[in-house]
């Protein structure tokens, strides 16, 4: 049975997944692409309801409809600043979807060799696609549906960690197991034989094995990724779930998810590939975790940390016309994005100039300082990229680092032999005056002093962001 | 050492250069101090208060300049004065070096060592003793002062009951300390204030003080006043011209205008001419700051006040600072005491005169029977000159065009390669696969590629919404849960079902905080 009809609201389910991305270029037509999205996913689901998928319906809508209120649910609940964690959580449903309509193709195949002529004429949906096909295309389904498996338990697992992480219900430090990338190349290498194994043989066994070990894999890889290189990791795992659905769709020769995958998969990709440019490190690099392949050692800072109280930033702020704001994970964390928002109000009630410079890998997720100053109701023309405002440091008067610490480090310039040498960094240190609001006087996530704490200009804010920040309001008015 | 303080005897005259404050600090630098009985009585210091501070009063002029090894006194001193300078005695004093010759020759004779207060470098160490920008500053003030007292109306625009007052508007010329000190006391006042100089860095300080700076339309750059020691200097013929006109402009619609262009030891430049002075509204007063070097007016006449045919009132009093004595006697006092800590370094009451140094080099304009008139060049710069940014080496548009060119070219060999690359894998996948999978296999090609246009096009700010959409829209691995859902073994089913219920809760959870976070995206 063909479905024309079908097709047809596939290719413009296609087209409406495309324009849903685009529209994404600016804040105002982002607010129409989500429209385009649903439109082209609603569509989907009712062609493939209505045409090949029609057995089972009323089971499909009730569960759709079960998933949805859940997903409702979640949607509205979610704190912003929990938004890496609900992403990461969400890449792993899609991941582990994909194995199971992998073992399902898989097992359907096996069913749909084992009948006569007669049987398979008698058959609906899937398993009449799966009948027509001659012996190599077989082969290549099973290639395609092994890769598809794959992927999508690598994405599993490894969503499953890095949710863990995000959510801080795994340690955010750099784990190995003892043997480190070893373990992941024998996992690599058995499942590659697997692969071998599972054409000649057309088994089960070679097939869970394989998940076993890409299971494995998911786990291993993220665990030795430490907490401030997730970004990459969540755009990469992003990546991965979009790749799944395209090797899926091959098995199923279902085209729409082939290109819906593709989509998704080179996305991620982008996104992987920007964040590592903002670190200046190497994907490769990233992924096999940790920093430290430091040439030589650090130079030695000199200087003290000179603490300062919320009075006394308090008067600098009434004393100063511009005002630049650098937030980090760490105003994440405190939840602080309000009483943020709250200060700059404040001081553009006064007639101050204040921005916010965000720096490309600034949270835990690509953008996440963004929709965190977006939900406490900071306008977005306020809110620059590094590359926009780095350059107005120096013309500033008070600059207010909260929670940041790697992207603010001038040891990225200075020091050749710093681990984060030749990382783009926010030149905060050029400004008049810079205040670091920080709980206490340990080094950043990857472990380097970071000697804008010690410079002359620089007054360090001690305490939680969202207490000190409420201090200052206090006295603020 | 004693220091000693005579009464100044140039007519009007009301400061002195010691007050009972400053004899205090004097004293703990180890000084004795000495006064001429009356010196501070114009200032409102009284011989009771200087005694209170320690100070012995002496009698006549001749007792103090004998008994005093130092002399501090304001005006550049007159005939009588001269006489007694002796060797060995310390003058410090305005002194106007540069059109003085008789008093450095009969300094230069007596022996005696002058420190020429205006003579002050004008570098940061040396702020705190610089008399001239201590007396500029009052002399904006009072210029500012001076005009609405003579000015027939508000400073400040008000709606009254009455009737509608408009603002004052005032046109500040040079803003140099007496300048600046003028716009700041006119902004507070309430006028609307505007203000010129030639030399167009300090139009930032302009605006900080609440004045609109008066750009004019002039092509080649203002000149650079960091070459010159923090001072104006002569403009070019044409810049003068642009600046006349546009003054000739202005001048119908301002009511005070305060003049305080000077350039060191010149005639001061006429920047408001008589048909300016015309064009102005009857009521209107000029102040000019410059009266004692001929005025930026030329109808300006010195120490007077005179009202033009028009109405127009043109004040050119040179004793602004002398009118507001006490602020100006305790700020030159100061200015003063702040020198001679400096000649001070052991706080011990003895007087080291470091020609080294300097702040003390550049003010010294006889020394041991010798003029050191002019001093050198001082070795800091007054004001750090605005670096010309460093511009990246310019490239000869030659060179630029054969770099875009390799450019172009390493770019278009990258992507030939590429694209053989790819085609090759292609055609070698092409002959041993079925149609069927080339088939989908181009359509997940042409969807990498549109994926890949189409992505980098997404704004930096919308990562995380782009995330989550790409996470609902990946859901749409629920089309092969639902084709085989319905077609199978129990196992499958279950499995199908799974899937779709997992993919139920992205679709909807991926596009709704989609939708949450996008909304809260707003414009200011």
């Amino acid at each position: 049975m063909e479905y024309g009809f079908t097709t047809a609201a596939y290719v413009v389910a296609a087209v409406l997944f495309i324009l849903s991305l685009g529209g994404l270029s600016g804040q105002e037509s982002a607010k129409r692409a989500v429209w385009y999205g649903i439109a082209g996913m609603a569509l989907a689901v009712t062609a493939t309801l209505i045409g090949p998928g029609s057995g089972l319906w009323m089971l499909s809508v009730v569960l759709i409809a079960a998933g949805g209120v859940i997903g409702y649910y979640v949607a509205k609940r979610v704190q912003m600043t929990e938004m890496p964690e609900l992403v990461a959580a969400m890449h792993s449903l899609v991941g582990l979807a994909a194995v199971f309509v992998g073992y399902n193709a898989h097992i359907e195949l096996g069913n749909v060799l084992a009948m006569d002529d007669t049987a398979r004429k008698g058959l609906e949906g899937f398993a009449a696609l799966l009948a027509k096909k001659t012996d190599i295309e077989h082969n290549i389904l099973r290639v395609e549906l092994f890769l598809g498996v794959f992927i999508g338990a690598v994405t599993f697992t490894g969503s499953v960690i890095a949710y863990g992480k995000l959510a801080g219900k795994v340690t955010s430090a750099a784990v190995k197991l003892p043997g480190g990338h070893a373990l992941n190349a024998a996992a690599a290498a058995i499942s590659m034989l697997c692969l071998v194994w599972y054409l000649m043989s057309g088994g089960i066994l070679p097939l869970a094995i394989m998940t076993l070990a890409a299971l494995f894999i998911g786990y291993h890889l993220i665990m030795g990724i430490g907490g401030a290189d997730m970004p990459v990791v969540v755009s990469m795992l992003n990546s991965y779930s979009g790749w799944a659905a395209a090797a899926i769709g091959f098995s199923l020769g279902n085209d729409l998810l082939i290109v819906t995958g593709a989509l998704v998969g080179s996305s991620g990709a982008i996104l992987s590939y920007i964040m590592c440019k903002a670190m200046n490190r190497s994907f490769v690099s990233v992924i096999l975790g940790g920093f430290g392949n430091t040439t030589g050692p650090a130079q030695a800072i000199e200087g003290e940390q000179i603490a300062i109280d919320a009075e006394g930033v308090a008067a600098a702020l009434e004393d100063a016309d511009s005002v630049i704001i650098v937030p980090g994970y760490g105003m994440a964390v405190a939840q602080a994005q309000q009483n943020v928002a709250e200060l700059t109000r404040r001081l553009r009630a006064k007639g101050k100039e204040v921005r916010f410079a965000i720096h490309p890998v600034a949270g835990r997720l690509p953008g996440h300082m963004n929709v965190l100053l977006a939900e406490a109701k900071v306008p977005y023309d306020i809110v620059l990229e590094m590359d926009e405002i780095n350059e107005d440091f120096p013309s500033t008067d008070v600059v207010i680092v909260i929670g940041s610490n790697d992207i603010v480090n001038p040891a990225a310039q200075d020091d050749p032999n710093s681990p984060i040498a030749g990382m783009p960094v926010l030149e905060v240190w050029k400004a008049k005056q810079v205040f670091v609001s920080k709980r206490g006087q340990g080094a950043g996530y990857s472990g380097i002093e970071n000697p804008l704490f010690f410079k002359d200009n620089t007054r360090m804010f001690y305490g939680d962001a969202k207490a000190s920040l409420d201090s200052l309001l206090g006295i603020m008015h | 050492m004693k220091v000693g303080t005579p009464k100044e005897t140039a007519a009007g005259e009301a400061r002195v250069a010691m007050t009972p404050e400053s004899a205090g600090m004097l004293q703990k630098l180890g000084y004795e101090c000495l006064i001429q009985s009356g010196a501070g009585e114009a200032a409102g210091f009284s011989d009771e208060t200087y005694k209170a501070a320690g100070v012995q009063v002496v009698k006549t002029a001749a007792d103090l300049w004998k008994q005093s090894d130092i002399v501090a006194k304001v005006r550049q001193p007159e005939k009588a004065e001269l006489k007694h300078l002796r060797k060995g005695l310390t003058l410090i004093s305005f002194f106007n070096p540069a059109a003085n010759k008789e008093g450095m020759d009969a300094a230069k004779k007596a022996g005696a060592n002058v420190i020429a207060m205006e003579m002050v470098p004008r570098i940061s160490r040396a702020q705190k003793m610089d008399a001239l920008s201590s007396m500029a500053n009052i002399a904006g003030y009072r210029a500012v002062i001076e005009a609405g007292n003579n000015f027939g109306r508000f400073f400040t625009g008000q709606v009254t009951a009455a009737g509608k007052v408009p603002p004052a508007k005032v046109l500040v010329i040079g803003a140099g300390v007496a300048g600046l000190a003028a716009i700041g006391t006119s902004t507070s006042l309430g006028a609307i204030t505007y203000a010129f100089d030639v030399r167009p860095e300090v139009a930032e300080q302009v605006e900080s003080m609440g004045a609109q700076f008066v750009y004019l339309n002039f092509k080649d750059e203002q000149q650079d006043g960091a070459a010159t020691g923090g001072y104006a200097s002569v403009s070019s013929p044409e810049f003068r011209e642009a600046q006349l006109a546009k003054f000739r402009e202005l001048a119908p619609d301002m009511d005070i205008v305060i003049t305080t262009a000077l350039i060191p030891n010149r005639e001061a430049p006429e920047l408001w001419t008589e048909d300016m002075v015309a064009a102005m509204k009857p009521g209107s007063v000029i102040v000019d700051l410059a009266a004692e070097k001929g005025g930026n007016c030329k109808l300006t006449k010195k120490d007077e006040k005179i009202v033009t045919k028009n109405g127009v009132t043109i004040i050119g009093y040179t004793d602004f600072p002398s009118r507001m004595a006490a602020q100006s006697s305790s700020l030159y006092a100061n200015n003063i005491r702040h020198m001679m800590t400096d000649l001070t370094p052991g706080k011990d009451g003895k007087l080291v005169h470091n020609m080294e140094d300097d702040v003390i080099r550049g003010a010294t304009v006889t020394y041991e029977g010798d003029i050191t008139f002019p001093p050198p060049p001082p070795k800091v710069q007054a004001i750090a000159a605005a670096k010309p940014k460093e511009k990246a080496k310019e490239l000869t548009p030659e060179e630029k065009r054969a770099a875009e060119a390799a450019a172009f070219k390493a770019q278009t060999r990258q992507q030939v390669i590429l694209l053989t690359v790819g085609g090759v894998l292609m055609l070698l996948a092409g002959l041993y696969t079925p149609a069927s999978f080339m088939q989908h296999f181009i359509v997940f090609v042409l969807s990498v590629f549109v994926g890949f246009q189409v992505i980098w096009n997404v704004s930096h700010s919308l990562h995380t919404p782009l995330m989550a959409v790409t996470n609902a829209i990946s859901s749409i691995i629920i089309l092969g849960a639902l084709m085989q859902i319905g077609s199978g073994s129990w196992l499958v089913i279950v499995l199908a079902a799974l899937s779709v219920f997992m993919a139920g809760i992205n679709i909807f959870g991926g596009f709704l905080v989609t939708r949450r976070m996008l909304a809260m995206f707003q414009k200011s």
